[in-house]
């Protein structure tokens, strides 16, 4: 599957196309959507034209020009990682959507049929696909069934069953019919699948800013506001310094230099990186097979501190297991598992096979040998609630064995008048309040034991859940178990709380509670009765086999239908808000380094002290070559630290399930200190090799 | 610095810690709806209030509605201060027989009592009669204090609701805070300070022939009624123009060291009272020790300074300005107390400090009067800065930022922008401005980068509505008087308003229960990073000023240059 491939990093033709869009990302109707940025771009062309203006009296200044080509480098780097990361987005977009765009549809009007193109279709026209057909948009099956191979978009390349009615009647566009034939309402707009909007989160041009995103624009904007005006106003305390100290005015800074030194204390670096880090979010969602439909949900996945999550398929594995034979008084273990395993050999259910393969394990029993002439297997039907097999001995009588239910079991003895015990009626009882299913296994009027089927809890869950809870994420298990039965698996898988016999109603009244209290809620679900619950939810997702309701409501498709990943879509937020801390404060701390580079630099002749030099020059603690070169080092480290950052701004900061203090010391201590001292060492090594 | 200075350095911040948790308590109690001791008779004067003034205790108002009233009742408190000085030829009280105030200098006065600046291009004694220091200052001290006290238990409202857009009744905050928290204390201070020798009567100036034959006039006044209120309300205006260096403010050093205390105690006890309210102290201590360890850092290096041979003369202690009855040691601590805690009443002329203590006492202002600060308003100047820390640090965790369980977001971010900009706008324009033209640069007493530091200073404190003066500067010019008017009225309700703002945007938000998920506000984690915020922002906005006026001014020194 196209999407599950990764994309390196500076993948050649990326990086190609990347770069011709940075020069094209240089339409100001498209800079100004950056403030910070925009600023850089303007400082750029100023003193660019102060190069041409000097080019045209007959003088020029190498300092001028290499600060104007170091400006519109950081411009560009900064639009080269926007579309970098665009590009890659879309790359991954883009190989689910190519499958669809040549797709024809069979679209049915009344009687007739009529051949359109699949980016023609409206919503709530009817098509139909028979095998072998693409299904070319987004629908919901009202009539027939058929097999389709979903592995356009999952990557999994089993076919799923998809029917009208039920919870299994949404389809997407781009996927495959093997079998039969459906009819198929498109229930979206030609360009605006999940696809499209998925693709339209990524492009930089159309992407609405996510509301975080937005807050932290401010404040950098804020923050360029305040470095405007203490740039602004510094030419006048320098006239007045000028003039203490007895110096001609000319003497005054120029405004290539007042440029440098406002684009080197603007947050450029966090400014440039800022929607790369958006994108790539978006980006890392889809790698795992989750369709955002805004980008305001990916956010949100990082508030998440209550997370409800169904106990089939998500905390334990979706079925029942055997895991251990409890004979009738009088009765070997070996008889009823022997006994348990032969009813159960044609039994394709999961439950069925569990039972042969621990008779296989515990008494290396390989299964009677099965002449499909005296055995006759009697499928489970809802009726009987019991399956078995009836088998004519050696001696030609006719015997049968059944599982099932407790209820049905002792029906089915009373009614060959055997004896049903309180032996086992007690332990019936005993797995019971263990949380698990006893099987009763009777041959004709005999009850022979019980099997004792399990609900297994998923591997490693528990440690899972024990991360979430350092992170502050509260786990709520939802199952139709009665209270006993899901206290039982609560306790095993360590979830923080249950709801038993939960009804949809129930899912949506919790998830109003918890959010009237303050928290924000994640869920994942599939059926139509989900949908409200999904609505409600602050973070909804929905399995991609679901219906077309359930993936309206939720605010996330994921295409895999695995329930395990809400856990790695909060962990896709969570990483998404921490780079974009952790660049801001990067940033702002590069700022202390800058100070020392430039400001003595500037202020070189003003108020000389016995040495003949500045007495500001004290503030040179990085001895500097040359006031020049301290400035254009400062630039050009400016400008390069954005390129460093790129990597980190696609692939996002490290991310550990740790607490929230663990999480700030660890990121303060790399991007905060790294973040003082990185342009102390940065600075000083480019001015070493501009001196050489 | 002897032995006997630090233990009265010691004493002083022992005190101030001892005293933190009592009155915060004491204010706690009375914000959450309780009466004082007294309250019987209190009340009844509460009611009546209300009565009288045809008020609806009960009513709550959104943001909004009580902004209105405030600028409302701050607006009428201009006007009112403003024609009274210039009518008061006219009005009783004024034994001195003084004129009616010009209209520029009345205007500036009006404003900077009004926005509990009190800076005073005047002198008092010979400016202002008894009736516009008695009726017009010091009611203003009483209800400027009132103000800022009322905005801070508006923000805690905001922070403590819950999608709850009440935020209380301005005129019910104002009279409870002035009847059952600024006037008792006010009085038992004035009453100690009469005990001290403080004067407080209402006879004419008093004309002597001295030994030398020199004719002199003493001037009298209520002072110790004003002086109580100017120490604990942030306010800093003094009665006599020599500030708290006059003996009739100031006899002695018990005094003294009763004033410096209430330069802080009521900022101070307000962090308490703030945590109490939002229901963790230690909230409230955070802030409390955040505040603390900037002052003494700064303290320590104005002591540095003062204490360091003068490179030139080589000589010590540097006496020049200093408040020679009180010392060295002294005269720094009330310099630092005073430029911290936005009161702006003076021992010692800042303007003869060494270059790096007057530097110490502008950075206190610079960084926008946040270390403990004016009454209620250094606790909400603290708080924007808190919620600027919590979004840059807390995004590191991984979570939308939140502060005590609101989430902090655009409009929290716009506004605690605004209130960022607000007084650096002030400080660096007007600055500039003064630096170009002519009005400005006339008005100077020193030149060199020191000249730089006068006008740096003006605005700052002109901005951090402080009111302390480097002096050396003529500021009663019109030139002065207009822009530090606006400078003022900007520096206080530009950030006031935007505080409200966000109260009133907090208020409306749900609290998200704290987990182990949550960034922490209440630990050494978060006093490092809260003072890194403050001093980043405020160090990177002021460094290059900084470097050409107090900077400069000291490298100059100590390379033996002057001007």
């Amino acid at each position: 599957m196209s999407s599950k491939q990764n994309i390196g990093l500076f993948n050649r033709k990326l990086a190609y196309q990347a770069t011709i869009d940075s020069f094209s990302k240089l339409n100001p109707a498209q800079l100004i959507k950056n403030p910070v940025i925009f600023v850089v771009a303007m400082g750029a062309l100023l003193t660019s034209l102060i190069v041409v203006s000097d080019l045209y009296h007959h003088s020029y200044s190498a300092f001028n020009l290499n600060i104007s080509l170091w400006l519109w480098f950081t411009v560009l780097f900064a639009n080269f990682s926007e579309a970098i990361a665009e590009g890659r987005g879309k790359a991954q977009a883009e190989s689910l959507r190519n499958n669809r765009t040549h797709t024809t549809a069979r679209r049915i009007t009344g009687e007739s049929e009529t051949l359109v193109n699949a980016t023609d279709l409206k919503k709530g026209e009817i098509v139909i696909c028979e095998a072998g057909d693409l299904i070319p948009s987004d629908g919901e099956v009202i009539e027939g069934i058929a097999s389709v191979d979903e592995s356009a978009i999952t990557g999994e390349s089993a076919p799923v069953i998809r029917e009208s009615g039920g919870d299994r009647s949404a389809v997407t566009g781009g996927t495959k019919v093997i079998s039969d034939r459906i009819l198929i309402r498109i229930t979206t707009e030609a360009g605006n699948t999940f696809i499209d909007r998925m693709i339209a989160l990524v492009e930089g041009a159309k992407r609405q800013k996510t509301p975080n995103e937005i807050a932290l624009s401010i404040l950098i904007s804020g923050l360029t506001i305040v470095f405007l005006l203490a740039v602004a106003t510094l030419p006048a305390f320098f006239a007045y310094s000028l003039n203490a100290s007895h110096l001609p005015l000319s003497g005054n800074l120029t405004l290539p230099v007042l440029t440098a030194l406002l684009v080197c204390l603007i947050p450029t670096t966090i400014g440039g990186l800022l929607s790369a880090i958006g994108i790539s979010g978006m980006d890392r969602l889809l790698q795992r097979n989750v369709i955002a439909t805004s980008g305001r949900a990916i956010e949100a996945a990082g508030d998440v501190d209550v997370l409800l999550l169904d106990k089939t398929g998500t905390i334990t594995l979706g079925n029942r297991m055997a895991t251990n034979f409890i004979p009738e008084e009088g009765v070997s273990v070996e008889e009823l598992a022997d006994a348990a395993q032969f009813s159960s050999l044609s039994d394709e259910t999961p439950e069925g096979r569990s039972i042969v393969v621990l008779a296989k394990e515990k008494f290396n029993l390989r299964g009677r040998e099965v002449h499909p002439i005296n055995a006759t297997f009697i499928p489970f039907t809802a009726q009987s609630k019991m399956s078995g097999v009836d088998y004519c001995s050696e001696d030609g009588s006719l015997h049968r064995i059944r599982k099932g239910s407790f209820e049905s079991i002792r029906g089915f003895v009373q009614h060959n008048n055997g004896y049903y015990s309180r032996h086992i009626q007690e332990i019936v009882t005993r797995l019971a309040q263990q949380g698990a299913t006893p099987l009763v296994v009777a041959e004709d009027e005999k009850v022979l034991g019980v099997i004792h089927l399990k609900d297994i809890v998923k591997g490693g869950i528990k440690q899972r859940f024990a991360e979430l809870r350092k992170m502050g994420i509260r786990t709520v298990m939802i199952t139709g178990d009665n209270s006993l039965t899901a206290a039982a698996i609560a306790a095993e898988a360590g979830v923080d709380d249950f709801m038993a016999e939960a009804t949809p109603e129930d899912k949506l009244r919790r998830i109003r509670e918890e959010q009237a209290n303050g928290h924000l809620v994640g869920m994942i679900g599939d059926g139509t009765n989900d949908a409200p619950a999904l609505a409600q939810a602050d973070i909804g997702i929905a399995m991609n086999t679901g219906t077309q309701a359930a993936r309206e409501a939720g605010n996330m498709v994921d295409l895999d239908s695995n329930p395990t990943k809400l856990i790695e879509v909060v962990e896709v937020g969570k990483q998404l808000l921490m780079t974009r801390g952790s660049l801001t404060t990067f940033s702002i701390a590069n700022d202390i380094a800058k100070y020392f580079a430039i400001l003595p630099a500037i202020a070189v002749t003003l108020y000389p002290g016995k040495n003949g030099m500045g007495v500001l020059s004290a503030f040179n603690i990085m001895h500097l070559g040359s006031p020049q070169s301290a400035i254009l080092s400062a630039v050009i480290f400016n400008a390069l630290i954005i390129v460093m950052l790129i990597p980190l701004a696609l692939k996002g900061v490290r991310y550990k399930p740790v607490s929230a203090n663990v999480a700030l010391a660890r990121n303060l201590a790399i991007f905060g200190i790294g973040g003082i001292v990185a342009p102390f060492v940065g600075i000083k090594l480019i001015d070493l090799f501009i001196n050489l | 610095m002897t032995t006997h200075d630090l233990l009265q350095i010691l004493l002083y911040f022992t005190l101030l810690i001892a005293l933190t948790p009592i009155l915060g308590n004491y204010m706690y109690r009375i914000f959450t709806g309780d009466r004082p001791p007294l309250g019987l008779y209190l009340g009844k004067l509460e009611n009546l209030t209300y009565r009288f003034a045809g008020i609806d205790s009960h009513k709550q108002s959104d943001w909004k509605s009580y902004t209105l009233d405030l600028l409302y009742f701050n607006l009428t408190g201009l006007v009112v201060l403003m024609l009274m000085q210039l009518f008061q030829a006219h009005l009783p009280l004024n034994p001195a027989g003084l004129p009616n105030v010009k209209w520029d200098s009345a205007c500036n006065t009006a404003v900077s009592f009004v926005t509990s600046t009190n800076w005073q291009g005047y002198a008092g004694e010979t400016t202002l009669s008894n009736f516009v220091q008695m009726v017009g200052l010091t009611v203003q001290n009483f209800v400027s204090a009132a103000t800022g006290m009322a905005v801070l238990l508006v923000l805690i409202r905001g922070l403590m609701n819950k999608c709850n857009h009440g935020l209380g009744n301005f005129w019910v905050d104002l009279t409870r805070i002035t009847l059952y928290v600024l006037l008792p204390l006010s009085i038992l201070y004035a009453l100690v300070l009469i005990g001290q020798g403080v004067i407080q009567n209402f006879h004419p100036n008093l004309a002597y022939q001295t030994v030398e034959g020199v004719n002199q006039v003493i001037p009298q006044g209520p002072v110790a009624s004003q002086i109580a209120i100017k120490q604990l309300g942030t306010n800093g205006g003094g009665f006599f123009n020599a500030n708290s260096a006059h003996p009739f403010e100031n006899p002695t050093p018990f005094s003294n060291f009763l004033e410096m205390l209430a330069l802080l105690l009521i900022p101070a006890a307000l962090t308490y009272t703030y945590g109490k309210m939002v229901g963790s102290v230690r909230q409230g201590w955070t802030l409390f020790t955040a505040m603390l360890l900037m002052l003494l850092v700064g303290l320590c290096l104005s002591l540095y300074a003062e204490y360091s041979p003068n490179p030139i003369s080589g000589k010590l202690p540097l006496m020049e300005g200093k408040e020679l009855r009180f010392g060295i040691s002294n005269s720094v601590l009330w310099s630092t107390a005073t430029s911290a805690a936005s009161n702006g009443s003076v021992i010692a002329m800042h303007d003869s400090l060494s270059p790096l203590s007057g530097m110490v006492a502008m950075i206190n202002i610079m960084l926008g009067e946040v270390i403990f600060g004016g009454v209620g308003a250094g606790l909400y100047g603290m708080v924007i800065f808190v919620l600027l820390t919590v979004f840059i640090a807390g995004l590191m965790v991984g979570r939308t930022p939140e502060y005590l369980g609101k989430k902090i977001q655009k409009f929290e971010i716009q506004m605690a922008m605004v209130a960022v900009l607000a007084p650096n706008l002030i400080i660096l324009l007007f600055s500039a401005w003064a630096c170009l033209s002519n009005q400005g640069l006339t008005s100077l007493n020193n030149a060199g980068p020191h000249g730089l530091s006068e006008i740096l200073y003006a605005y700052s404190s002109a901005a951090g509505n402080n009111g302390s003066a480097f002096a050396g500067l003529n500021a009663n010019t019109l030139f002065y008087n207009v822009t530090l008017g606006i400078g003022m009225l900007i520096g206080r309700f530009g950030i006031l308003v935007p505080v409200l703002a966000i109260a009133g945007s907090l208020a409306g938000k749900n609290k998200t229960p704290s987990s182990s998920g949550t960034f922490q506000t209440d630990n050494w984690l978060f006093v490092g990073l809260l003072i890194a915020v403050i001093l980043i922002v405020g160090g990177l906005t002021h460094f290059p000023a900084l470097a050409l006026g107090p900077i400069a001014d000291h490298l100059l020194l100590n390379n033996g240059i002057t001007f």
